[in-house]
């Protein structure tokens, strides 16, 4: 799958001039709330007409302002989950599912309803109305009635943002299995590093209705841009192999490309290739080796460089062998530490996730 | 108890008001979801003027309505010789016509009803659909439809109790023509009008209560259905 976006709208208090490309995979629009992010997913639906831009998905144009071309919201066969669910309060959770299914050209029906009901774990839900389903419930629904309506492209947008930390966490795993086990391409709008680190393959950050950098989430999240967005989150995003499993523990050794960090997910599979996501904020130096503390990941490794962040803050990247890792640190510290380039120091990780 | 059984004569008028209401309701439903759905969503030009033209027969005296009636669906009106010369239909003076003047006076209160509950649907419902494929006719008949169904029927009720009632407008167009257009309430009033007659009067006038009633109760029920399926998420 190849699509091109390049869209231009004026809005009352902005103007959005974004394009992008995508070849598949989980595409992250990322970027602070009124950044545009919704703007240009809504001009991609089909939602909103822009005064000028192209949209084309394998060759097939959506949008050419310039040939008069604007194929409307229901010809485009792109699923659309949005931040609130948008059940149809008139039909039970089975019909809201195969809404979709009458519209779809018969030719393009992919998914059938039972992997789509087993892959979201909503299969005690058929009968009811929508009416009586928690937030996440409504949410799983919503995205599988989006599945099944046979789209060439999901866009998602923040649809985990109406919930909370648990209902998330409930249907993040979900999320994931979807990404893997359909090969369907998908936009994933957000403004949380969490989310993009862990379901993203690649990310588009977006600021003032522009694209202001694309790549791969590693190279974005760990951006000087990325820390304007969201300093207190940002960090990076380090690729490794599970190198063992100490399941007695719930723990997995990962070999990045020179350093080994201990991991706590017992689900991983030795040789698996795993992204691990560490936030700036939770890395704290050392100039001496430190003893006794509770840290698995202590790395050694030398200050690359130190960007004051404003509000006290200081960003300090930290070369460990071929891995970088960063950590925000308060500037009383480095004065403390007198921290400078080129000191070797220990890095002290308190807290590594599995983003994949 | 004699007195409760009602003539040979009564009972056409009881049949011919019911018939007459029906007809009213049912013909004018779907121009009254359509004016409803315009007036509702639309943005155009002159959109108040329509609003005003709609509301009008509430407003007006209904004999000004029946007599602007006579003049314009008359056998010479404009509309009333077309009708009568090209397709044979004739209104003046036949119970089509009363038809037509109850239709009239009901409709403001038909689509004021369907008009607000088309405001209350919720819009991002009908986005979410379009973006499953649904054409904007499909969304408006799967979706909107289902969502403005307690506001039809409420409509449909009050419109058709209008017509029940209605005897202005109707007597103005359609006379009062024994077996023809002779309706319920004009029927009650011929009675009121000879020596003797209150205990006519009374017998139409329990059966219009009965038939109000009844109609109360049944759209009652109908909207018990229609929330149990249309509970708000």
């Amino acid at each position: 799958m190849t699509m091109i976006v390049d869209v231009r709208q004026s809005f009352k208090s902005f103007v959005l001039d974004a394009s992008f490309t995508s070849t598949g995979g989980v595409t992250a629009l990322f970027g602070r709330s009124g950044s545009g992010k919704t703007s240009l997913v809504r001009a991609i639906a089909g939602l909103s007409k822009p005064q000028r831009g192209r949209i084309e998905i394998d060759g097939d144009v959506l949008l050419d302002t310039e040939r008069g071309i604007f194929v409307p919201m229901h010809r485009r066969r792109f699923g659309y989950v949005f931040q609130e669910a948008r059940l149809f309060p008139h039909l039970s959770v089975r019909q809201n599912l195969l809404y979709g299914k009458w519209f779809a050209p018969k030719s393009a029906q992919v998914e059938n309803i039972s992997h789509v009901v087993e892959l979201l774990g909503i299969g005690p839900l058929l009968d009811r109305r929508p009416g009586n389903l928690s937030g996440g419930e409504k949410q799983r629904v919503a995205i599988g009635r989006a599945l099944l309506s046979s789209p060439r492209l999901l866009l998602m947008d923040e649809p985990l943002a109406a919930l909370d930390d648990e209902r998330k966490a409930e249907i993040l795993p979900y999320l994931e299995r979807m990404r893997d086990e359909t090969a369907m391409p998908i936009v994933y709008v957000s403004h949380s590093v969490a989310e993009v680190a862990r379901l993203s393959d690649r990310v588009v950050m977006m600021s003032d209705g522009r694209v202001e950098i694309s790549g791969t989430p590693s190279d974005v999240l760990s951006g000087s841009q990325v820390l304007a967005t969201e300093r207190r989150e940002a960090g990076v995003v380090l690729s490794g192999t599970v190198e063992a499993i100490d399941s007695a523990h719930g723990l997995a050794t990962v070999r990045l490309s020179s350093e080994v960090l201990v991991v706590s997910n017992a689900r991983a599979q030795v040789g698996q290739s795993v992204r691990l996501h560490v936030p700036g904020r939770d890395v704290m130096l050392a100039t001496r080796k430190p003893e006794g503390l509770s840290a698995l990941n202590i790395l050694e490794g030398q200050i690359a460089q130190m960007d004051a962040e404003g509000e006290g803050m200081v960003r300090v990247k930290i070369r460990c062998g071929e891995d970088v890792v960063l950590a925000r640190i308060t500037g009383l510290s480095v004065e403390r530490l007198a921290l400078q380039a080129g000191l070797p120091v220990y890095a002290v990780i308190k807290t590594v996730t599995l983003a994949r | 108890m004699d007195w409760l059984v009602l003539s040979e004569e009564e009972w056409t008028a009881v049949r011919l008001s019911l018939r007459v209401s029906s007809v009213a309701v049912l013909v004018s439903l779907p121009l009254g979801i359509l004016v409803a759905y315009v007036l509702a969503r639309g943005k155009f030009w002159g959109k108040s003027i329509l609003n005003g033209i709609v509301l009008l027969p509430l407003i007006l005296p209904p004999v000004v309505t029946g007599f602007l009636l006579l003049i314009v669906f008359g056998r010479r009106g404009v509309v009333g010789s077309f009708l009568a010369d090209y397709l044979g239909i004739v209104l003046s003076f036949r119970w089509t016509g009363a038809a037509l003047a109850c239709g009239v006076m009901g409709f403001p209160l038909m689509v004021r009803s369907i008009r607000l509950s088309i405001e209350t649907v919720d819009r991002k419902l009908e986005e979410a659909a379009g973006t499953l494929g649904a054409s904007p006719l499909w969304v408006f008949l799967t979706i909107t439809l289902p969502l403005i169904l307690p506001g039809i029927i409420a409509g449909m009720i009050l419109a058709f109790a209008k017509a029940m009632g209605e005897f202005g407008a109707t007597i103005t167009f359609v006379s009062n023509i024994p077996s023809e257009t002779q309706t319920l309430s004009a029927a009650i009033y011929t009675f009121t009008q000879v020596p003797g007659g209150d205990v006519g009067a009374m017998r139409l006038t329990i059966v219009a209560i009965a038939i109000s009633f009844a109609a109360l109760l049944a759209s009652e029920f109908m909207a018990y259905l229609v929330g149990r399926k249309v509970a708000v998420e």
